[in-house]
């Protein structure tokens, strides 16, 4: 058993081939921010913040329909605070709040259900954005929804898959050499995605929890497979994560949602990456959101990809502020140009 | 800071963060502008008939108006109250404006007023006169605090005042104000309190004790990371702070890591850092843990020979990493 004394020691030290890993999940990304740890591993190791912060990643198209929403008549748009900044091609939520929008910030979908109850005139329309985590909720809030019989409340759906994107991200990047896989999808997926995913590109792929040694070990562990020459999944949260996942939610997701190309703000469409209510559940359905590439200058989808720093994109810094961001690695704590820029002072 | 202010007025502008900020600076400071202002301290200090005076303001706007470990009164006195002592001075005079939304329970207004009086006898503030509006509304309160308070010549605290080699206390744990009202909107219940409490009796045993007090600020809105910014910026140096030194909640600490917040930049309303000389820092910091509310201070940092303005954390782990004032609001993330 290596104390993680030894582990910090060798990251530190590790003087082998350079090396980029992606860390996925933006809750991944904020850990280490927070711990520091980039400082506490060798030049040679490259973190990459990958594209797993569900907000950094939602359309301004997407922000545009829901600000539209709630800005017709008898309609309220609920969504959770961290969208609140995210720009449209014109607003935030925030801004258009301030013009008239009836938008409210929820912390538990299930609070719709108080609300579409207490004023039957309005049509509640929660802004489902998040990633196998956050869905199950939201299927679950329509189960209920039917069960009650309460027809007020509708989705605006901006749900995502990460395994899917993960293929694809593998195959576009080859110069990814490892993945760190976020903990709590995981708790839903299981590891089986992530299994073939290793198996598919020979990269070693880790799923791991969120407190800073989780990510040091999983980091360890990466650099350890790739030294030797393995490419597999390791389970570093077993705790939490089993191999088959969460069956229930699965069947939630299978019951009210298809599969289909979803839209990655800075990225593009990604196949197979996106949840949609099934046509037998229209009634709830907000309406689909056609996205395409809105900013031409972002180069977001570079920086997620590790192929350019935040520092190199030409808004960085000027169009583009953690106050007033255009591009999806600036909207969010988590995101990769927002770290940069909080820290260049 | 290359950011610009917004057409109209976001919930963010109340964050007590950058946006804050903004709006102070763009909006009133360049139109309002006098020396005294320009101190940005949480009191006005000026000279009448050659007294020394500390002279604030302060509105609540709190929902709900009740929450556990307090109220919106208890709440508008303890932070006038902060306000001045942060300036070193003892509190004297109080007036108190009351916005009253139609539907407003009287009895819920006397349960405030009493409240109110009770931490104004507490901390030595008399309520001297008081206006009344009413309108529209859902029940509410909103409440206008104004105090004036004495100082001694000799004092002179502010958020300009920290020097090279200076130790930062922080007089407990962070957050719990801020959890508090999250909680009660959310619907969740628990064990997390209010911290909101006036700090009379540490600020006057420091005082009192002719400890070398440099800076004292109260750890309100916009949470630890942006008030050791605005006296890292008033002063001129870089403040180091030490993660495993800052005493923690660990109901607080559970709550934020679930919900994504950071207790750092999580408002207090009974907590305050305390910036004093090398010398004098273990006489201040056991003054403040022998006193009310001050159990669980801790020395975090120190103020470095580096004059750059900045706070930097050193992590569990030993990395070093900046910290920051807020950036928007302090939100809940999804994930």
């Amino acid at each position: 058993m290596i104390s993680l004394q030894e582990i910090l020691e060798k990251l530190k030290t590790y003087d082998g081939r350079k090396l980029k890993i992606m860390e996925v999940c933006g809750t991944h990304t904020a850990a280490i921010f927070k711990n520091g740890i980039r400082d506490l591993i060798s030049p040679n190791i490259t973190l990459l913040s990958g594209p797993g912060c569900p907000v950094c990643v939602t359309s301004a198209a997407y922000i545009d329909r829901a600000i539209a929403l709630a800005k017709t008549p008898q309609h309220v748009v609920l969504t959770f605070g961290d969208m609140l900044k995210v720009t449209g091609s014109t607003q935030s939520f925030s801004e258009a709040k301030a013009d008239g929008a009836k938008v409210e910030m929820m912390y538990s979908p299930f609070e719709a259900l108080e609300k579409a109850k207490a004023h039957p005139e309005n049509t509640y329309v929660l802004a489902a954005v998040g990633f196998e985590t956050t869905a199950p909720v939201y299927a679950r809030l329509l189960s209920r929804a039917i069960d009650e019989g309460i027809k007020n409340i509708k989705l605006l759906t901006d749900l995502k898959t990460i395994t899917p994107a993960l293929d694809w991200i593998s195959h576009i990047s080859p110069s990814i050499d490892g993945y760190i896989c976020p903990g709590h999808t995981a708790v839903i997926t299981g590891t089986t995605a992530y299994s073939q995913l290793a198996k598919k590109h020979h990269r070693p792929f880790v799923v791991t929890g969120f407190e800073g040694e989780h990510i040091l070990v999983a980091i360890y562990d990466i650099v350890c497979q790739i030294q030797s020459g393995k490419a597999q999944l390791h389970n570093l949260y077993q705790n939490a994560v089993h191999v088959n996942g969460n069956q229930e939610a699965k069947a939630l997701l299978e019951k009210y949602f298809d599969v289909a190309p979803a839209f990655w703000r800075g990225i593009g469409s990604i196949d197979q990456t996106g949840l949609f209510l099934k046509e037998q559940y229209a009634e709830f359905d907000a309406g689909k959101v056609i996205s395409v590439q809105e900013n031409k200058s972002c180069a977001c989808g570079s920086v997620m990809l590790g192929q350019i720093s935040p520092n190199e994109c030409p808004m960085f810094g000027t169009a583009c502020t953690p106050t007033h961001p255009q591009g999806a690695c600036m909207v969010s704590f988590e995101g990769a140009c927002g770290i940069w820029y909080r820290n260049r002072r | 800071m290359n950011v610009h202010i917004e057409d109209k007025i976001i919930m963010a502008h109340g964050s007590g963060g950058i946006s804050t900020k903004l709006l102070v600076d763009e909006v009133f400071a360049k139109v309002f502008h006098n020396e005294t202002l320009a101190r940005m301290d949480d009191a006005a200090v000026v000279t009448v008939d050659s007294k020394k005076l500390a002279f604030t303001t302060d509105s609540f706007v709190v929902k709900p108006i009740f929450f556990q470990g307090g109220n919106i009164g208890k709440l508008a006195v303890c932070g006038t109250v902060n306000d001045l002592l942060m300036m070193g001075a003892t509190p004297k005079y109080m007036t108190v404006g009351f916005v009253l939304m139609e539907g407003l329970p009287i009895a819920s207004l006397q349960e405030v007023v009493n409240a109110m009086q009770l931490e104004a006898t507490a901390a030595g503030i008399q309520i001297v006169a008081g206006d009344t509006k009413v309108i529209e509304g859902d029940g509410g309160i909103i409440i206008n605090c104004s105090a004036i308070g004495t100082i001694e010549d000799e004092t002179i605290i502010g958020a300009a005042h920290a020097k090279p080699d200076d130790v930062v206390i922080l007089s407990g744990t962070l957050g719990e104000h801020h959890a508090t009202i999250l909680c009660a909107r959310m619907g969740i219940q628990n064990d997390i309190h209010s911290d909101c409490a006036s700090l009379t009796e540490m600020v006057q045993g420091l005082l009192q004790n002719n400890i070398d007090v440099h800076v004292m600020r109260d750890v309100t809105r916009g949470g630890l990371s942006t008030i050791l910014n605005e006296i890292a910026t008033a002063s001129h140096v870089t403040i180091e702070i030490t993660e495993d030194d800052i005493p923690m909640n660990a109901d607080v600490k559970a709550f934020s890591d679930i919900l994504g917040l950071d207790p750092f930049t999580m408002g207090n309303e009974g907590k305050m850092v305390c910036i004093v000389s090398q010398s004098d820092a273990p006489k201040a910091l056991d003054i403040i843990k022998n006193s009310a509310f001050g159990e669980n201070a801790a020395i975090i940092g120190r103020v470095s020979d580096i004059n750059i303005p900045k706070v930097l954390l050193k992590t569990r782990f030993g990395a070093s990493r900046s910290l920051e004032i807020l950036f928007g609001e302090g939100l809940p993330r999804i994930c």
